[in-house]
């Protein structure tokens, strides 16, 4: 009825191991992703940009990279307020100190620096697993806010050590600053988004996504098979840390503007994409995007149903709001351990026979 | 008879004739209402999470007053106030989407109470012709209004702050702080590190020895801060707190037996939540301040009278005569002054976010007017400019007496050394106009 499958056959092997094998899905994604490029940038405001879309996507681009490294690889990490951190100090030094510089490039190159970080801190878990390295990991989130607070060339000697976006550009357009329009943020966003979507997609369905799979189920099998962990978890954690970096960036200059470390990138971040993932589904792309909407967008829904269309007082809904998403993750993982994407998976199925369920 | 008659007419002609005169006059002047006008007042404020029990005093005076006025006066000017309260949770990214979401509405002023949702909303606010009124906190060097044309910290900063406390120290210990060691116990935010730069270059003058010691945010743990100032014994400690960072300091600085009358705290760090749990430890414990202290003032009993005693008050009325609820309540009776003064300017009621701002630049309150509000003496005398959005920039020091649980001014108000803190809100200013490309504005 939904899913229309007759005649759709796969001749080719290109076509048997395209991302989207339904024709319906595929043709329903473009269609998601056309719309979100060609008609939202029309319909955007301020409120909408700076909070429902932009945050949305940046913590999908760090809810990747987490996803990468824990449900791929298997690698648990619990630093990655710290590698946003260090995504967002490398684009402000870039930015202030080449003012000419591309968005893109400064954006992709904060990524690089934060997957050189990555990688150092990674080398434990050469050596520590689980627990053990979550708690190394640990110390690189609390090492990195220090070492933003207290090395003042990292925020160029300002006298409250806070970092401030300048204004930059893309082809000539405002991306960051207080006058950026709305509908420029939001496509910059989107661009990367998509990008790095698709490069994870494939990533993770390559060789390189195939030995990260191996180590996450059974590291010593996968090291007999031939499999190198050296190689397969330094680079999880680069390419996960390149995400982080990426998404840290665009949190600080196009998100927020301006941010200091211990509020903006403290331990509750790190939490809240690992929370992200764990809701959506680890060692899905799908289940990054979903949690990551979920994470972000419900407090801002309760909050506008709460205060602004039953005008209810803020301080009740401030403490509702904990309750009801706390509520909501506990059912939702009751329901299935799995998570969101999974959720979806066995709804897909459900739907694909339906109305002949065998 | 016919003289009188003839007389009584002319009287009658010259005083309706100078009524018509005086009236028309009047009707030139008078502002023009529009019925649906409303002036908003967004309150971004926090009741939750660590920072509310200084955030909710704040807030319930901030609403407070604004009841008042719309009880009372039927608004500012006949225009009645809608106040919009945000949660913000002392959270940057809230305080943003309560910025975006409230900036719809037509808000006149954003007063966040937050230093980093403040530096957030700098460039903003100024894009999109929005004033802040961040009043004792935010960005010090923001005071430069020729580069910060939006942006209002009066009536006074953290760099005042910092310099009338050394200023009160040298005082008490003679006129010499050479060789003196001070301590400064901070949050370890954007906040807390605003006065260390100032700090350092008085030190250089005055010759003192200062020690930096960080809390993290929320503050909860101190006890290694605290070890260190044991051991050092510093002659004076000063703390730059907020929230329960406050009161964790003044019962571990009890538990040390620090004597608190070496103890002296900014003025956010200085209310009664934060020294009541230390008990009568806290006894002595100073703080500076920028506005009189307990509620002897008149403007309380109408605010008793039209919003506590009718329910329409924002919290149980417990709050009233506290020290953050009177700070709240002067941040609003400062924003209800510079509106009064922007409907004046531009002889509109219903004024825009920009005729706020205009409002709040040419925002003059002297001692008379301070006691026709009813707050006779609560603060001094507040003259913004183009050039100086820091205002007087004046600070006495307050003291905590735990037996009759109240605080009282030992000292009257005194201005900050000028030389130093103007010379650092230049270069800091100049910092952020180089790094946004932002060229001074002329003021005349």
């Amino acid at each position: 009825m939904f899913y229309r499958e007759s005649g759709d056959f796969k001749a080719t092997y290109n076509k048997d191991q395209q991302i989207f094998t339904i024709a319906l899905d595929r043709w329903f994604v473009i269609l998601f992703v056309a719309f979100a490029f060609l008609v939202v940038p029309f319909l955007i405001n301020d409120y909408w940009e700076k909070s429902v879309l932009v945050p949305v996507l940046v913590w999908s681009i760090a809810a990747l990279g987490l996803n990468i490294l824990v449900g791929y690889c298997g690698q648990l990490s619990l630093g990655t307020g710290g590698f946003m951190a260090v995504g967002a100090y490398a684009s402000y030094k870039l930015t202030t100190a080449f003012p000419e510089l591309n968005m893109f490039i400064v954006v992709l190159l904060s990524g690089g620096i934060t997957a050189f970080v990555g990688i150092l801190f990674g080398l434990p878990s050469l050596r520590i697993k689980g627990f053990y390295l979550a708690v190394a990991t640990l110390a690189s989130q609390f090492f990195l806010v220090w070492l933003f607070n207290k090395v003042p060339w990292f925020y160029n000697y300002s006298a409250s050590g806070m970092i401030i976006a300048p204004e930059r550009f893309v082809f000539g357009i405002a991306i960051t600053g207080p006058n950026a329009p709305p509908w420029a943020t939001y496509l910059f966003c989107l661009t990367i988004v998509v990008v790095f979507a698709l490069i994870a997609k494939n990533l993770t369905r390559g060789r390189i996504g195939r030995s990260w799979m191996a180590i996450r189920d059974m590291d010593i099998a996968a090291e007999i098979i031939g499999v190198s962990p050296l190689y397969a978890k330094l680079s999880a954690f680069a390419v996960s840390s390149f995400y982080i970096g990426v998404a840290g960036a665009l949190f600080f200059s196009v998100y927020l503007g301006a941010a200091e470390p211990t509020e903006a990138f403290g331990i509750d971040k790190s939490f809240l994409v690992l929370f992200m993932i764990i809701i959506g589904g680890l060692g899905t792309i799908f289940g990054s995007f979903i949690g990551a909407a979920f994470m972000t967008l419900m407090p801002v829904l309760f909050k506008n149903i709460m205060v602004g269309g039953l005008g209810w007082p803020t301080d009740l809904v401030a403490h509702l709001i904990l309750i009801l998403i706390g509520g909501l993750i506990m059912f939702f993982l009751i329901v299935e351990p799995h998570g969101l994407a999974q959720l979806w998976r066995i709804a897909k199925e459900k739907l694909r026979l339906w109305p002949f369920p065998h | 008879m016919n003289s009188k008659l003839i007389a009584i007419i002319a009287a009658i002609v010259i005083v309706v004739g100078a009524l018509y005169v005086f009236l028309s006059k009047e009707k030139e002047q008078a502002i023009v209402i529009d019925p649906d006008a409303e002036l908003v007042f967004p309150s971004l404020s926090y009741r939750t999470g660590p920072y509310a029990p200084n955030g909710i005093p704040f807030a319930d005076g901030y609403a407070d007053y604004f009841t008042l006025l719309n009880e009372r006066d039927g608004g500012i000017g006949g225009v009645p106030i809608k106040l919009i309260e945000c949660e913000t949770g002392y959270n940057t990214e809230k305080g943003v989407e309560c910025y975006e979401s409230t900036k719809g509405e037509g808000a006149l002023v954003y007063q966040p109470l937050s230093t980093g949702i403040t530096y957030q909303l700098i460039p903003k606010a100024t894009a999109d012709d929005i004033p802040v009124h961040s009043m004792g906190y935010g960005r010090t060097s923001a005071a430069n209004g020729k580069i910060f044309s939006h942006i209002f910290n009066y009536p006074g900063t953290y760099w005042d702050a910092a310099s009338i406390i050394i200023k009160y120290i040298k005082g008490q210990e003679g006129g010499d702080l050479n060789g003196k060691n001070i301590a400064l116990v901070y949050h370890n935010s954007a906040y807390g590190k605003e006065p260390i730069r100032t700090l350092e270059e008085l030190a250089k003058k005055h010759g003192y020895e200062l020690t930096l010691l960080a809390v993290d945010h929320p503050g909860q743990e101190q006890k290694s801060q605290w070890l260190q100032i044991r051991r050092d014994q510093p002659d004076y400690v000063l703390m730059w707190g907020w929230g329960v960072m406050n009161q964790v300091a003044i019962q571990e600085a009890a538990n040390i037996r620090y004597p608190m009358d070496r103890f002296i705290g900014v003025w956010w760090s200085a209310s009664e939540n934060d020294v009541l749990p230390a008990g009568d430890g806290a006894d002595g414990y100073k703080a500076i301040a920028f506005h009189g202290v307990g509620d002897g003032f008149e403007v309380y009993d109408d605010l008793r009278k039209y919003v506590v005693d009718t329910g329409k008050a924002a919290g149980d009325g417990s709050n009233l005569g506290t020290v953050l609820y009177n700070r709240g309540m002067y941040a609003a009776v400062l924003a209800a002054e510079a509106a009064r003064t922007a409907q004046v300017m531009h002889g509109v009621a219903g004024i825009t976010s920009g005729q706020m701002r205009d409002g709040m630049e040419a925002l003059k309150i002297d001692q008379a007017r301070m006691a026709e509000l009813g707050l006779a003496n609560f603060g001094p005398e507040i003259n913004v400019t183009c050039e100086n959005h820091g205002g007087p920039g004046l600070g006495a020091i307050q003291q905590w007496d735990a037996s009759s649980k109240s605080w009282s001014l030992i000292t009257g108000f005194t201005g900050a050394d000028r030389e130093v803190v103007d010379a650092l809100i230049m270069e800091d200013s100049a910092a952020y106009a180089a790094e946004n490309n932002i060229s001074e504005r002329d003021c005349g």
